[in-house]
């Protein structure tokens, strides 16, 4: 009993609580108030930078010159003929011929661009193995790519997945008419895709050749070279870093996109970007859109600082800043009204 | 005490926080079911009877009776995790997240990693691990020092030191004095006379005063060890049970039977007082004794936020279903239309061969990706801003009662919001809205009323202006303590006034106080009840000094000189008589009857000769009551010798009759107590607590309606409703309902509703409320009454009132009245009136007691409140929250509940807001991607979003935030009013709260589709890639919300601030952690997203379209609030931007505050100490032989005996007292 109570003595005073200001809830702390003035402030603020935004925007991507031609409803024989795809081993061309009115100045860039090409679908984001794009030794058995993982003998694909085995294998050519002269257009096939991409996410496997490192794998069945046979000119353009390859495998965000494909070299008459006047696309058609009522693009277009041709962004800004600031000013109305009224009662 | 407190976690649902220690027996209370009885050996649950032989360990054996070893613990290191586990997963929210799991594991489905689920489900999974681990050690560490507590056990013909754990039952143990008793023994005998023991029963029942056990006679002779080894009887009773008052059996020895019962047994959790030492056999041990039966699990309360969540829970899984329906369907259609053609490029997965099956499989997809909407961590996180809450108020300074040194104490955690939305409060009156002390304020002797303070001149001092307390230095045996105002008694008693010292002689000798003197004159009284102990002293300090009684005599210092008077008979109070008489016979042989009791029963037995006096004393009374004071009259009588003699020879033989012995006695009594002289009255005040009036009209402003629920005697309790304003002069009426019939009560309701409508009809607007009544129910009639009404009623009308024919009009009644009073209730009638309000009325109910007749309606109410006050513990160990001072109750209300409500409302509303905006993405994108249950982001961004980029801010708005500085809550009382009317968090905000996490989703998704449609970068590379998509879309969800709960946030603390940046720049920091090259080298399978972020996010496109999400999404919020603020302000609001309201609240406070009260209530007499006490004193059976020894010599303080009356409190160090007397 004494014990206890002399216990009780000794844990007793410890029982007040410490008059601390986090313990008392007496913090200091701002305490933000919605008032007329930080509200119409920044309502108003909000409007100019939009409305400026927008308007710059707007004016840029006004400078933008672009010209897109859909070659799939074009070339509509080859379209056919890929329907079937039993015909896969015949070759077909197709040449598009089109007309610049004016002067495409600064760098120019050409896209093919893809309409209902689902490459957002769950099953085709998740088809691919990273471990074997940096170039190592995996079981792909093990990753997402079926079924496009090994043929029925065993051999690995390589690389393997829906997304490598559907890879665009158009190629694109750009001649210029000049005078009844065709001069092809020089492109850029290298340098097209993220650096990171090129030199971080995809490697080679290590050999010493690139024949050798992909030895016992086999090309995807819808390819009709090997990997390693991508861009047999340029060993830094072939294989897994082949750019082409490394555009194709980052796969869009929607099912209708634009991948960059070659940009204009800037040399002789393309110096200043693409002079006004015809030109001709010559395409080798080798993939098929119209089963799944797909359209393939050609794209050349320009850009500003804000990337390409896309006016939404712009029209977005301006609409924004004008509502803001609308709004701002019927908050000054009601605001006021609000006010007269209540002086109106105090009388 | 040594248990350490494990410290209230956050629960789960399953909240733990109900179980706090007790002081011995740490599980006592509000625990342990898991501990029931053995069920699983058929034997057990089949004991209808118990045998136990004395000193037969062989023989017990059989039974297998449980030991003494307790264990509230529920696992150990082994069954730990399985069990722990098996718990956990019995939550419906646990199973669902497994579930979730499990369908993650089928390939086909999976549209998520597996870890996405497992990381936040395992860090719940352990945060509650490790929470019960926690209890559990310390329950562990609880029941090993209980269990290895010593005991003496009588084995093998010798006392031997045992652990309590290893007495079996059948031991026959020893106790000595202040041990706490080890099991439920049968008491053997004891070192008091008649095999007496006095225990302590605060730890099972909550009352401090002392009990009596008595062993029966044919044991109480086996005073030595030598013959208790040999008893050898044997006991059968009633298998183990929770009844703490009754037990039942036989105790068989030597061919004998002997009944035994509840008188003697000693309990477990008791503790031995002022017996030096006992013995017992125990009957029942461990798990089977009273205590531990008593404990079973309280009732777990759930809060209306709660259960409005769990609804809403359901509901979103509705909804959740329906998205994941409308997506199926698209799949089906999608891959019937477009994705069988693009099978060239994506065949169907292995297995899949319809549409209709794709679309089935992508409904569990979606299941899984959209299953974010009610994410774990809602439960967890709620369960921590509670528990921030609830220390918040443990270290509340300003309900911390620096007298009894106790801190307030949030005993659950599980409740604080429900705080906030109070309606009505049930309060018992003693000890919570009063101090149960008395004190002696005025008294009329002989038509002359004293006790106005005077000043100098002898007049009635002004109210407010106190003179000088009377000086009673001349008696050097007063109570310093004692202050009395009105020196003209004091005069009187000095000039001596014959009938002046009458009076005090009555109040020293009429009584049954025990007086304990620790030294030469320091005396101290100990009274069954306070009243008599107020009018004891009052009569000691004006020099009529009860000094010390033994069964036969009183002795009195009669202003110094020491008088013994022979006592002769006690006539006890009981509650049909209301007065209590004593017999005594002065120095000088005159034989002499004082008689006190309450007026209406003592004025009747007067003499009739006294008629005048009579007049002028029951003027007195009618004033003192009008007081709120309590009354009582005072009368004496001289008896004859001879009459004397032959009415005590009748007593002697009617309390030695066999039957009718109470009436017998009744009758004796009633004859010799008439035509008695008046000799005065006294007045006594019930002291209310420190600030009740004023916290009980806050509440009244904060529309909380309070119901004083009370035991007490309808004036008493009237007169404390005048006294703390809950009633009123300025009210309309007070409905006195009491009724003892049906119809009466019937009637008593409908007349006083039918004046409260004629009333309202003729405030003016008769012609509204004619329309109203045709129109509508009686209810809302009575709900919109003008004027302020106070209801009555008494115990007996309340059963009636309470059937269940009666009370849908018996609450309509009483909850048109501003004040309801039920006084001469039953416990359980507490816990019905509450469950009444709570079946009909939709409204939070706050139970507030302090002792053991609370703790029904404390458990009852959806809180429940203890007063940590003087009358034990078990209303506290009831309560959800305790502290010592009623007027801590506006605070926890107005200050804490409100807050914890706000907070909560916000947090919940940010919440659902935050989960749709980033779950809804999913849905849309849906759209696009062929309903393929593709996600948005990145599977780490969907881990981490809700348990490390959105939790703390929105925490720390939780826990930290406040609308309105704590002072103006207490000013403004109306703030008060949207938690009654659940007006910031409901279906309606719910609906609000989603809408615009739609509408953010909406914007999050198709601004960077707009834009991405066909972007490029600046440098012509292609942006419109997935990846980049997530990054764009991730980035500005996160900066959204967090600007959104910045704009939520009101209460800007460093620590708000260090959340909110905090989680953009861990946001920004993990983001190009999970996207750098290290890790992808590490696991390239894993994080795929490598170098994204540097590549998007130097983008000025990116930025601008982040920008200009949160520009959209926040813009319209700010300018619906500010218009909402501007038109229709709340009025937190407006306190919270102006301050010019004040003024005019002030003066409605100043109006509501004025006191005024008067009218001519009279005052009952209340003894509130049990019957039979004067008996037990008579007989001295509560006296030592050395004390009854030693009774003729008057002179010496008899102090040691009254120890058997010794409060708790008192009982301090005075132990050797014993040994001096023990000549």
């Amino acid at each position: 009993m004494k014990n206890r109570k002399s216990q009780e003595a000794q844990t007793l005073p410890s029982r007040c609580p410490d008059n601390s200001a986090f313990k008392q809830q007496k913090l200091p702390a701002w305490k933000p108030k919605l008032t007329i003035t930080t509200v119409l402030s920044s309502f108003f603020v909000t409007g100019v930078f939009c409305l400026s935004a927008g308007v710059c925007l707007i004016l840029s991507t006004n400078s933008v010159r672009e010209i897109q031609i859909n070659y799939s409803d074009k070339c509509s024989d080859c379209s056919k003929l890929r329907e079937n795809s039993s015909n896969w081993n015949n070759e077909c061309y197709c040449s598009v011929d089109f007309m610049l009115k004016e002067d495409m100045l600064g760098d120019v860039f050409m896209y093919y661009g893809l309409q209902n090409f689902y490459q957002n679908h769950r099953r085709y984001v998740i088809s691919r193995s990273d471990a074997q794009l940096l170039g190592r030794d995996v079981d792909i058995q093990k990753s997402y790519c079926a079924p496009f993982t090994t043929y029925q003998n065993g051999t690995p694909m390589a690389p393997c997945g829906a997304i490598a085995n559907s890879i665009f294998n158009d190629t694109i050519d750009l001649f210029y008419n000049l005078n009844s002269s065709v001069i092809q257009v020089p492109l850029l096939k290298t340098g097209n895709s993220w650096w990171t991409d090129k030199n971080v996410k995809f490697r080679n496997p290590k050999s010493y050749n690139l024949s050798s490192a992909f030895a016992g794998t086999a090309r995807p069945p819808y390819w009709q070279k090997p990997v390693y046979m991508l861009d047999e000119e340029d060993e830094g353009n072939n294989g897994y870093i082949n750019d082409d390859f490394l555009i194709w495998m980052r796969v869009s965000a929607f099912s209708t996109f634009r991948n960059l494909y070659r940009r204009v070299s800037r040399t002789n008459q393309f110096a200043d970007g693409l002079p006004a006047g015809n030109y001709t696309f010559h395409i080798s058609y080798n993939f098929p859109v119209s089963k799944f009522k797909g359209k393939k693009h050609v794209i050349l277009s320009t850009v500003v600082w804000s990337g390409g041709s896309n006016p939404f962004l712009g029209i977005a800004y301006t609409v924004c800043g004008t509502a803001a600031t609308l709004t701002g000013f019927v908050i000054i109305a009601i605001h006021l009204q609000l006010r007269k009224k209540k002086t109106f009662i105090q009388k | 005490m040594p248990w350490g407190r494990p410290p209230p976690w956050p629960s789960r649902p399953r909240a733990v926080g109900q179980a706090a220690p007790v002081p011995s027996h740490p599980r006592a209370v509000g625990q342990a079911p898991w501990r029931r009885r053995r069920g699983a050996d058929g034997h057990a649950v089949a004991e209808e009877e118990r045998r136990v032989r004395a000193n037969a360990r062989d023989y017990n054996e059989k039974f297998q009776y449980a030991s003494n070893c307790i264990k509230t613990s529920k696992y150990n290191v082994v069954t730990f995790l399985p069990v722990n586990l098996f718990e956990q997963f019995q939550e419906v929210a646990n199973t669902y997240f497994l579930f979730l799991l499990i369908l993650q594991l089928i390939p086909q489905i999976s549209s998520l990693s597996w870890f996405t689920t497992i990381v936040p489900l395992v860090l719940v999974l352990t945060i509650t691990a490790v929470k019960d681990a926690t209890d559990d050690y310390f329950r562990h560490k609880s029941d090993k020092q209980v269990n290895t507590r010593q005991s003496q056990v009588l084995l093998g013909g010798g006392l031997r030191q045992e652990q309590w754990m290893n007495v079996r039952v059948g031991d026959i143990i020893k106790l000595e004095n202040n041990q706490f008793v080890a099991a439920d023994l049968l008491l053997l005998c004891s070192s008091e006379p008649h095999g007496l023991c006095y225990i302590e029963t605060a730890e099972l029942d909550g009352e401090t005063n002392m009990k009596v056990r008595q062993a029966i006679p044919v044991t109480s002779e086996l005073g030595d060890t030598g013959k208790l080894a040999r008893f050898d009887g044997e006991v059968v009773c009633e298998p183990p049970n929770n009844k703490l008052d009754k037990f039942g059996g036989t105790l068989y020895w030597k061919e004998n039977k002997y009944p035994l019962s509840n008188q003697n047994m000693l309990l477990r959790g008791c503790v031995l007082r002022n017996t030096e030492w006992c013995f017992g056999l125990v009957i029942f041990a461990g798990p089977d004794t009273k205590l531990m039966q008593n404990s079973g699990r309280t009732k777990f309360k759930r809060t209306s936020i709660d259960r409005l969540m769990n609804t809403l829970v359901l509901w979103i899984f509705g909804f959740l279903v329906c998205m994941g329906v409308i997506l199926a369907i698209g799949n089906a259609i999608w891959e019937h239309e477009v994705g069988v053609c693009f099978q060239i490029y994506l065949p169907w997965d292995e297995g899949v061969h319809s549409a209709f099956f794709s679309g089935f499989l992508s409904f569990w997809s979606y299941i899984i990706i959209l299953n974010t909407v009610v994410p774990i961590s809602l439960y967890v996180s709620v369960e921590v801003i509670r528990l921030g809450h609830s220390y918040f108020i443990n270290w509340d300074k300003k309900m911390y009662c620096a007298k009894r040194r106790t801190p307030a104490e949030a005993r659950t955690t599980t409740l604080n919001e429900e705080l906030g939305q109070v309606e009505y409060i049930f309060s018992d009156k003693t000890g919570t809205l009063t101090q149960n002390i008395m004190v002696f304020s005025k008294c009329s002797v002989h038509g002359h009323s004293y006790g106005d303070a005077q000043d100098v001149l002898g007049r009635k001092a002004e109210l407010g202006e106190r003179p000088e307390p009377v000086d009673f230095s001349f008696n050097p045996l007063a109570d310093p303590r004692f202050q009395f105002w009105d020196a003209g008694l004091l005069e009187a008693v000095k000039l001596g006034d014959p009938h002046v010292h009458e009076f005090f002689r009555l109040l020293s000798l009429c009584h049954t106080v025990m007086s304990e003197e620790k030294s030469e004159g320091e005396l101290y009284y100990k009274a069954q009840s306070p009243d008599e102990g107020a009018l004891v002293t009052a009569a000691r300090n004006f020099g009529f000094v009860f000094r010390s009684r033994t069964p036969k005599t009183i002795t009195v210092h009669e202003l110094g000189r020491a008088i013994t008077y022979q006592l002769l008979a006690i006539l006890d109070f009981n509650n049909i008589r209301k007065r209590m008489s004593v017999i005594v016979r002065g120095p000088e042989g005159k034989i002499r009857l004082y008689c006190k009791g309450a007026d209406t029963i003592l004025l009747e037995r007067l003499r009739p000769a006294s008629q005048d006096l009579t007049n002028v004393t029951t003027d007195h009374l009618n004033e003192y009551a009008g007081e709120g004071l309590r009354t009582l009259v005072l009368a004496y009588k001289d008896l004859e010798e001879s009459y004397y003699e032959d009415w005590s020879e009748r007593l002697r033989r009617a309390s030695g009759a066999p039957e009718a012995r109470e009436d017998r006695l009744a009758r004796l009594y009633e004859e010799v107590e008439h035509d008695m002289t008046l000799l005065g009255a006294t007045a006594i005040e019930d002291k209310l607590q420190q600030g009740v009036p004023e916290t009980i009209a806050i509440l009244t402003l904060a529309n909380i309606k309070i119901w004083v629920l009370t035991g007490d005697k309808q004036e008493t309790a009237v007169n404390i409703g005048y006294s703390c304003k809950m009633l009123t002069d300025d009210m309309t009426e007070v409905f006195v309902v009491t009724g003892h019939t049906v119809l009466e009560v019937r009637e008593e309701l409908r007349k006083a509703r039918e004046k409260m409508m004629d009333a309202s009809r003729s405030v003016g607007n008769g012609f509204s409320y004619q329309e109203k009544l045709s129109s509508s129910k009686l209810t809302s009639v009575l709900e919109a009454i003008a004027g302020e009404y106070a209801l009555v009623i008494n115990g007996h009308s309340l059963a009636h009132a309470l059937e269940a024919d009666m009370e849908v009009e018996f609450l309509e009644t009483a909850c048109a009245c501003k004040a309801v009073i039920c006084c001469r209730v039953t416990p359980l009638q507490k816990a019905q009136v509450v469950e009444l309000v709570k079946k009909y009325k939709k409204a939070v109910t706050l139970a507030i007691g302090d002792g053991a007749n609370d703790v029904s309606m404390i458990k009852t109410a959806h809180i429940g409140v203890g007063i940590s006050g003087q009358e034990g513990i078990q209303a506290v160990l009831a309560s959800d929250y305790s502290f010592s001072q009623f007027k801590f109750l506006q605070r926890l209300l107005l200050v804490h509940g409100r807050w914890s409500y706000l907070r909560m409302c916000k947090f919940l509303c940010y919440f659902f807001y935050k989960n749709f905006a980033f779950t809804m993405v999913h849905f849309w994108f849906g759209f696009f991607c062929g309903f393929s249950a593709q996600t948005v982001y990145d599977q780490y961004f969907i881990t981490l979003y809700n348990i490390v980029y959105t939790s703390l801010p929105v925490l720390a708005m939780g826990v930290f935030d406040q609308d309105v500085p704590e002072q103006r809550s207490m000013e403004y009382p109306k703030l008060y009013e949207p938690g009654q009317l659940n007006l910031l968090f409901n279906k309606r905000e719910f609906f609000i709260c989603i809408a615009q996490g739609i509408y953010t989703s909406v914007l999050m998704f198709f601004i960077p589709y707009g834009v991405f449609a066909d972007a490029t970068r600046d440098d012509g590379a292609q942006l419109a890639d997935y990846q980049s998509f997530a990054v764009t879309v991730a980035t500005s969800l996160v900066i959204v919300v967090s600007v959104q709960i910045g704009l939520d946030t009101g209460f800007w603390t460093a620590i708000n601030h260090f959340f909110i940046w905090g989680s953009l720049a861990a946001y920004f920091a993990i983001l190009f952690a999970m996207h750098s090259d290290g890790l992808f080298q590490m696991f390239p399978n894993q994080f795929r997203f490598v170098g994204n972020a540097q590549n998007t996010l130097a983008q000025p496109a990116v930025w601008l379209t982040i920008a200009l999400t949160t520009v959209v999404c926040i813009v319209p919020v700010v300018a619906f609030r500010f218009l909402k603020l501007d038109l229709k302000p709340e009025l937190s609001d407006t306190v919270r931007y102006t301050q010019l309201v004040r003024k005019k609240q002030k003066a409605q406070h100043r109006c509501l505050r004025r006191v005024g009260r008067a009218g001519s209530r009279r005052s009952g007499y209340a003894f509130s100490h049990q019957e039979g006490f004067g008996e037990l004193i008579m007989s001295g059976k509560n006296m030592r032989l050395s004390s009854l020894a030693l009774a003729g010599f008057a002179a010496r303080p008899g102090a040691a005996w009254i120890e058997t009356l010794r409060k708790k409190k008192g009982s301090d160090g005075s132990p050797g007292a014993d040994g001096t007397l023990k000549v």
